[in-house]
């Protein structure tokens, strides 16, 4: 019955050890891989982030290979995953998080902002896009610059 | 002192009031700062829990989340930033807590 609509997208990020190698790296990904495929999900994408310092010990590991998957599948499949990575001793952490609803909202203002800003542009009786060295320059000093950057009391 | 005494004939009746007041008025324009949200300054639409470069500033040394009063960010976008530094934490980008 696990049909569902696979038009939703996870990310999942996991943390190994560090001493782990580059064949164990991939072995555990085949092995994820293989769950996906029989719930008929898809990883789209593979990013190996290395070794990376953790911000906190977990059990007695201070490093750990970070690596991210991008994968479109049923929340079936991701349950699945779920249980299969708290069995597994190599993978000492993991976090899943669906991302597809965000991704679109942001795309959704990204666009909206840009529409309008050309309609107001076009209104002001200017070309839609902005022309390079058009109003202040990007480079300004950065005096009268309010914004936080950094943590202040 | 010239600044002072143009700034007390300028202001007339005020001037009148008790020279503390006076005082505190103007220090308070002299520190205070304009407050911006970050992320509608810099039309940053996403933040990710990934961008530790992003969130790092927000959490400071104690490893608590900055508060808008301080930060200046707006209501929606320290929402957005609160999931992600707990998002962040999970996977130990950034820490819980730090003595």
């Amino acid at each position: 019955m696990a049909t569902a609509v696979a038009d939703r997208q996870y990310e999942l990020v996991y943390i190994i050890p560090p001493e782990s190698t580059e064949q164990q790296v991939t072995e555990l990904h085949d092995q994820l891989a293989a769950v996906v495929e029989r719930l008929h999900g898809a990883i789209e994408k593979t990013e190996n982030w290395g070794r990376k310092r953790l911000a906190y010990d977990i059990g007695h590991y201070k490093e750990g290979v970070y690596v991210l998957e991008i994968i479109n599948g049923s929340g079936e499949l991701m349950k699945e995953l779920d249980r299969r990575l708290r069995v597994m001793d190599q993978v000492f952490r993991h976090m899943i998080v669906r991302v597809d609803e965000e991704k679109k909202t942001i795309e959704r203002t990204r666009t909206k902002r840009q529409s309008e800003s050309e309609r107001r542009r076009v209104k002001r009786g200017l070309p839609p896009q902005r022309q390079p060295g058009e109003g202040r320059s990007q480079d300004r000093d950065d005096l009268d610059d309010d914004r936080f950057d950094g943590a202040e009391v | 002192m010239p600044f002072g005494q143009k700034r007390t004939g300028g202001r007339g009746k005020a001037g009148d009031k008790k020279t503390g007041e006076k005082g505190q008025g103007q220090r308070r324009t002299l520190f205070r700062r304009r407050k911006v949200c970050k992320f509608c300054a810099d039309k940053i639409d996403d933040i990710n829990y990934k961008d530790v470069k992003l969130i790092g500033p927000f959490v400071p040394e104690r490893g608590k989340i900055l508060p808008r009063r301080i930060s200046g960010t707006c209501a929606m976008h320290q929402r957005k930033l609160q999931t992600a530094i707990k998002r962040a934490r999970q996977i130990a980008l950034i820490p819980y807590v730090t003595d």
